[in-house]
């Protein structure tokens, strides 16, 4: 697979070294500089996390929060235990980026992690890592175990009086737990099952103390921006969407795989970038943030840039960065079917609209690419989302319902054929 | 009804966490149990249960929530193949179907001899690597292209 | 305080309100299935969506925090449509099978679907069907029914302290269910039938015996445990359909423990008796209500005069109402006998207080106590409520603590435990006394002899939960109240509470405890210890309502003439020489005193079945019969008026009424710690066929720790024999590391263990 860097993550990062991952690796490319400049020029809480705002970074787990602002909710003369927690469980369809960074360079995120403990005064951190990717939990256990040969992380950190432990825990197959608070549930050994907030994790987390979440991103690119100043960060993206991002290229393209650029890369240098249209084929659509964004046309999508405000603005978004390519040879009708199937599959089933709502969107759709639709089905589809969207304890029931209204938005004409002729206008993926 | 092998792997695992948070080691621990014996019984789930320290419906609850454990017998060597959307547009649900032939059984079935057992999986987030293959859950193959998928079943036995 | 709006209306509420909370203080309806005012908040049945001013999108009033200025709308178009969205949810995939379900008529999602429902569905796709679940005796399921509201489960976690329910699956696939194979064993599992909104959960005993609004609603009090649950007794053609729970926040709360729940099951068994009888030559005869009260009439008079007043003796159990227990009394009193006694377990009767013992406070100052130490009980078979009260209790502070002659498990944490043969329960307290007296360098009571007495980390850990407290609580069970040394235990416990400032408290093990003290039905000590000639025998069946049961039923076997006034045959019939069938509570009106002193009267709920007649009318004619003085009630209300005359508060005292001097002594040898098993507390439970075919109505087993059954050469799954006096008993072995070394737990009261003898005395143990 393709890994194409012009970003902070993977910077000096050899694909190609199976050696490249390990400790001594990342500190001759300036590995474990930031954590050392902070605890040796005594570098304070308040200007880590002032460095954090100013580099605009935005949460890359998919709601693009700031993660400056996040880190300062954090009750940071709370008496007991507080905790941080990295977010790996990617498994939103399309994403694979944090795959790939604790794969090829764990130590990004583990230092990216021990300098937000210390920014919010935790002590013990866990990453949450997707079962699926065992072998990457793997990774991540033999690269923490570098670092604490090396005193990087656990008690007196570097001979300072700083303690930072941090352990990885593993999921089993559910997409939910990518959830922060279904995380959270699930690392405390249940059914990752989703809170309802408030109360929020800054207040109430892991084990009911204050906790912090982010994104694998979000931590790699914690190093970058303490070492080389988050105003550099900034300046790589545009404003209010500073830094590169990952994006997650899949689908008919001819290299899929994992492109760090600036945001504000305009979609169509992206497109070049992955090889463009695999056979030659037309783009027909593109889900421009993972599967539970909703899907642009080509046209609009040609014109966007690869950033959090463009995406908004044409409609859909920039999620965790995956970038869904489909051709001509798309079948909208027969997409969404296996999309709504997920969401139906993956419902944590706790509260009603989704439970019940994940399933019936799911049968109508599958109806109609089976033949069977009726005309009045799109508009019980539309009529079932509506009864579904923000009505849900957390957001998989939107997730499940943007699909399925970006699909009828763009694609309506596809809907109606296939309902008109109980077949297809295009041969299917 | 477990190795003492498998005890200290859980024991390592509970060092994880607080004392008083043994739970948290639930999930680890049943994946343990489920390498050691290939599929979760329900004795296994109380005696992991027990072990941990929680309501043996507590621990049912993990083991049904969680889609890579087995709670039926599976075969030698389980092969979960990603047929979302992503992995679909580039070959995930035909080598699905490749597989299935190949094999002579669906999703959800255990070749008569007890080698292999097919599923259907949800996004593995791997999806630029696709065809991806599941190997007895912790095992990732890409590429899976029918040749690929031939080798690949070839070495195991 | 927050002042907030809802529908238009100002209000304010207190901070940390919901949204449902500030809603439910103004009698605004939001409605609603996963909340409830007992349980964590879970806003996942989504029903309680409401629009809030400034918010987006509708928010779950059970789970929003009230701010302040805030603006709710509770039947706002985004409101309603909101509620009517999750209503069509739930609809789609619930049965219509409303005609045959047992919650017709009171169930939530049917009433809110009028209101909230479509008449025609728009999902057209397969229902969904799921499998029911055994779950044991008492609660039937129809799984299909499901709402996924999460409040059972919720409630075996939370309430009944161990997560006995579960919801394994995902998404749809969520199934409540309990661990395979397993039956829901809480002493308090029927309250899932009440908490579950729909027809999943139900009633197995009641199942299909009625539609709910055939049936009529009858306020009544529990006749079991001490603490007097208020229920709601639903009657069909003069049968007893129901038991639900009348809430009351200060007793019960809305709860019920099992056996108030279902022991109705007994009042239409078919052992009831309808008619008085009369052994002649050895077989029974029916008689009329005359002769039969006549014959004992005249017989008691006889063997007064041949025998003298002290040749008789009554017996009743505190479970007989105020009414019942003071004519008994009064009427023994007029043939000249002080030989009534109510306390039938108790193996020592030394104890004098200055009034009647009870709890010393209210049921829910124990519940708020910040530091309670409970001396021998097993509590939550016991007192099943009050055990459930204390857990929620622990979660906000209380620090709880016990002394008991097993470590059977609270379902709570436990500040300290300490764990002694029950024989050695006063020096168990000793020790904490001892702990307490260093802790604070002050002198030990007087009466109290420390000599000897050493304290363990145990004893340090109760009296440090004691430290700085204003608000405590010491309070005896009845494992207590049924040792050998209970004078002693309570002396120490009362210098115990004098030295950390608590209140001392006792459980009243039966409905009514306080009430027959009050009325005087007890002090004549053991009345089978020396064999009387007549017995009168209130509801009482000696082999197991009587602590030693083997010396009772001899004394009752060797009698000249034993009268039974009870509702049930079986016992009655074996040993009687008259019966007269009398009233259960349900038939009769009557008081029980509750343990924190609480007079509660009530109504029969259906007429007396047969001839039966209330116990309080029988006494009355009695009474009369005998010509004796001041017998002319008209109705149970006058009784309790003359009984329970004065202020009852002052009668009630914990006090001791003379010095009792406490030493420690040493025990050894193998010692027998019996038991009362929960659904052989009372002659209804006992005949509650549900109850019995719960794991609690299991046969008993002879329990002891491992070194003790390696000592004993018994294994576990093997039989034992058991030897105590001149009775024996043959019991399955278990494991119970619970208990102190040479401790073999062995029920009593049981038709298994009926021959044996003392609940706490030496015992021989051999495989058998
Ligand atoms: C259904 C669902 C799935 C999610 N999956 C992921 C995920 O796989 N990885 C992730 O980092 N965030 C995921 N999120 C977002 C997290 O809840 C959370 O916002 C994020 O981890 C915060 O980190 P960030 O601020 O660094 O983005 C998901 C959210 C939802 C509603
Ligand atoms: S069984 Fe009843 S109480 Fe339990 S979750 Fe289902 S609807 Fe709720
Ligand atoms: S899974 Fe979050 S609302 Fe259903």
């Amino acid at each position: 697979m393709t890994v194409y860097v012009k970003g902070v993550v993977f910077e000096g990062v050899d694909f190609d070294d199976p050696n490249s991952w390990k400790l001594d690796a990342y500190v001759a490319r300036g590995g474990y500089a930031a954590l050392k400049k902070i605890l040796q020029t005594g570098m304070t809480q308040d200007e880590i996390i002032a460095e954090m705002k100013t580099s605009s970074l935005r949460g890359r787990g998919g709601a693009g929060f700031p993660t400056g602002l996040k880190w300062s909710f954090m009750p940071r003369n709370f008496p007991g235990q507080k905790y941080l927690v990295c977010n790996t469980d990617e498994g939103e369809p399309g994403t694979f980026k944090d795959l790939d960074i604790i794969v090829n360079n764990p130590h990004a995120l583990i230092e990216g992690m021990i300098i937000g403990g210390f920014a919010m005064g935790i002590t013990v951190g866990y990453n949450y890592i997707h079962g699926e990717v065992f072998e990457a939990y793997e990774r991540f256990e033999a690269a923490l175990e570098e670092a604490r040969a090396a005193g990087f992380l656990g008690d007196n950190i570097l001979g300072t009086d700083f303690c930072f432990q941090l352990h990885g825990h593993h999921g089993y197959g559910a997409y939910i737990c990518g959830e922060e608070t279904a995380l959270l549930e699930s690392l405390e050994g249940k059914k990752g099952q989703p809170r309802f907030k408030p109360p929020f994790p800054a207040s109430f987390g892991l084990y009911g103390k204050p906790t912090t979440i982010n994104n694998t991103e979000t931590f790699a690119s914690v190093p970058y921006i303490i070492r080389e100043g988050g105003q550099k960060f900034l300046e790589l993206g545009k404003p209010n969407n500073g830094g590169t991002k990952l994006f997650s290229i899949s689908g008919h393209v001819n290299r899929p795989g994992n492109y760090e650029i600036p945001l504000g890369t305009p979609f169509s240098e992206l497109l070049e970038m992955a090889g463009g249209m695999r056979g030659g084929r037309k783009l027909k659509a593109v889900i421009p943030g993972g599967s539970s964004a909703p899907v642009l046309p080509a046209d609009i999508m040609m014109d966007c840039t690869m950033d959090y405000d463009a995406i908004a603005k044409a409609g859909s978004m920039l999620g965790s960065g995956a970038v869904i390519v489909m051709d001509e040879s798309v079948c909208m009708v027969k997409a969404l079917e296996r999309l709504s199937y997920f969401y139906f599959e993956e419902s944590c089933g706790q509260c009603t609209p989704c439970r019940e709502g994940t399933g019936w969107l799911y049968r109508v759709v599958h109806r109609i690419e089976h033949g069977q639709g009726r005309p009045e089905d799109l508009d019980l589809l539309l009529s079932v989302g509506a009864n579904i969207a923000g009505r849900t304890i957390c957001a998989l029931g939107d997730a499940a319902v943007m699909p399925v209204q970006g699909m009828l938005k763009h694609f309506r004409a596809e809907f109606e054929h296939h309902i008109e002729h109980k077949n297809c206008l295009v041969r299917g993926y | 009804m477990l190795t003492p092998e498998s005890l200290a792997q859980i024991d390592r695992e509970l060092t994880k966490y607080p004392a008083d948070q043994r739970r948290s080691a639930t999930m680890s621990a049943l994946r343990i149990a489920q390498v050691e014996h290939r599929w979760l019984s329900n004795e296994l789930i109380e005696f992991v249960a027990n072990y941990i320290g929680i309501p043996p419906v507590a621990a049912y609850e993990v083991a049904t929530f969680y889609n890579m454990f087995d709670r039926k017998p599976v075969g030698r060597h389980k092969l979960t193949v990603c047929t979302n959307l992503p992995c679909a547009l580039s070959g995930g649900a035909d080598a699905g179907k490749y597989l299935q032939q190949k094999l002579g059984i669906g999703y959800g079935e255990t070749t008569a001899d007890g080698r292999f057992t097919l599923m259907e999986g949800e996004c593995m987030g791997a999806c630029g690597y696709a065809p991806v293959m599941l190997v007895n859950n912790h095992s990732m193959c890409n590429h899976m292209t029918p040749e690929a998928i031939d080798k690949k079943l070839a070495e195991l036995e | 305080m927050l002042e907030i709006e809802i529908d238009g209306k100002k209000l304010t509420v207190p901070g940390g309100s919901t949204v449902m909370d500030a809603a439910n203080s103004v009698g605004v309806h939001i409605p609603h299935f996963c909340y409830h005012k007992k349980l964590s908040i879970a806003a996942n049945c989504r029903m309680c969506l409401v629009q809030v001013e400034k918010a987006p999108k509708p928010l779950p009033a059970c789970a929003t925090p009230v701010t302040d200025g805030m603006k709710v709308y509770t039947h706002s178009d985004m409101a309603v449509k909101a509620q009517k969205g999750v209503m069509e949810f739930l609809l789609i995939n619930h049965p219509l099978d409303c005609p045959i379900c047992d919650q017709g008529g009171e169930c939530q999602l049917q009433d809110l679907a009028v209101g909230y429902g479509q008449s025609s569905s728009r999902y057209e796709e397969e229902k969904r069907v799921v499998p029911n679940k055994n779950l044991g005796p008492l609660i039937s399921t129809d799984m299909t029914r499901c709402i996924h509201c999460s409040r059972c489960v919720r409630f075996t976690e939370e309430i009944a302290g161990y997560q006995e329910l579960g919801m394994p699956g995902r998404g749809e696939h969520t199934e409540v269910m309990s661990f395979i194979g397993k039956t829901v064993n809480s002493e308090i599992s029927g309250n899932v039938i009440d908490l579950c909104p729909v027809g999943a959960l139900t009633s197995k005993p009641f199942r299909y015996s009625a539609r709910t609004w055939e049936l009529s609603r009858r306020k009544s009090v529990s006749p079991h445990d001490g603490l007097g649950a208020n229920l709601v007794v639903q009657v069909k053609d003069h049968r007893v359909k129901r038991v639900l729970p009348l809430e009351n926040e200060a007793i019960n709360e809305c709860w019920l423990a099992d056996r108030d729940r279902f022991s109705y099951e007994a009042l239409n068994s078919e052992e009831r008796l309808t008619k008085p009888l009369i052994k002649q030559g050895g077989v029974w005869q029916e008689a009329d209500w005359q002769s039969a009260l006549e014959y004992v009439a005249n017989g008691l008079k006889d063997i007064v005069d041949a025998h003298g007043a002290g040749s008789i003796a009554g017996v009743a159990t505190e479970h007989a109402t105020v009414e019942e227990l003071y004519l008994l009394k009064q009427l023994f009193a007029g043939l000249g006998s002080h030989n009534v006694e109510t306390r039938l377990r108790a193996a020592d009767h030394g104890l004098k207080t200055a009034g009647a013992t009870w709890l010393g406070q209210s049921i829910v100052d124990v519940a708020t106590a910040e530091a309670v130490l409970v001396i021998g009980s097993t509590l939550r078979k016991e007192q099943p409520l009050l055990a459930q009260r204390l857990r929620q209790g622990v979660k906000k502070g209380l620090k709880l603590s016990v002394v008991n002659p097993h470590a059977d498990d609270l379902l709570t944490a436990l500040a300290g435990q300490v764990v002694v043969r029950p024989d050695q329960l006063v020096e168990g307290v000793l020790a904490v006394v001892k702990a307490v007296v260093d802790a604070k360098g002050v002198a030990a009571p007087a009466q109290i002899d420390l000599s000897g007495v050493e304290a363990d980390d145990a004893a340090r850990a109760i009296a440090a939960s004691f430290a700085d407290k204003e608000k405590t609580a010491i309070v005896l069970g009845n494992v207590a109240q049924q040792n050998p040394r209970y004078a002693e235990l309570y002396a120490a416990a009362a210098a115990l509470a004098e030295l950390t400032g608590a209140k001392l408290g006792v459980l009243g093990a039966a409905a009514n405890s306080v009430g027959a003290q009050l009325v005087g039905a007890t002090g004549a000590g053991n009345v089978f210890a020396e064999p009387k000639k007549a017995y009168v025998l209130l509801n009482t069946e000696v082999e197991f309502d009587v602590g030693d049961s083997l010396q009772a039923l001899r004394a009752v076997q060797g009698a000249a003439m034993v009268v039974a006034l009870s509702s049930f045959g079986s016992c009655a019939l074996e040993h009687a020489d008259v019966i007269l069938p009398v009233s259960p509570f349900s038939e009769t009106s009557g008081t029980f005193v509750n343990m924190e002193g609480k007079a509660q009267s009530f109504n029969g709920v259906v007429r007396p079945l047969g001839e039966t007649r209330p116990a309080w009318k029988v006494f009355r004619v009695l009474g009369n019969l005998l010509g004796l003085e001041n017998f002319n009630f008209n109705s149970s209300e006058e009784v309790r008026d003359i009984a329970l005359a004065g202020d009852l508060a002052a009668k009630l005292s914990n006090a001791l009424a003379a010095p009792v001097a406490v030493k420690a002594q040493a025990a050894s040898g193998v010692v027998r710690l019996g038991e009362v098993p929960i659904y052989q507390a009372d002659l209804l439970t006992r005949r509650a066929p549900s109850l019995q075919a719960t794991v609690d109505g299991a046969a008993p087993q002879l329990k002891a720790n491992a070194a003790t059954l390696a000592r004993l050469g018994l294994s576990i799954g093997g039989q034992a024999l058991v030897k105590q006096g001149q009775g024996d008993a043959q019991l399955a072995v278990e494991l119970d590391n619970g208990l102190a070394d040479d401790v073999v737990r062995v029920p009593a009261n049981h038709p298994l263990t009926r021959a044996l003898g003392a609940f706490v005395g030496p015992v021989d143990v051999t495989q058998a």
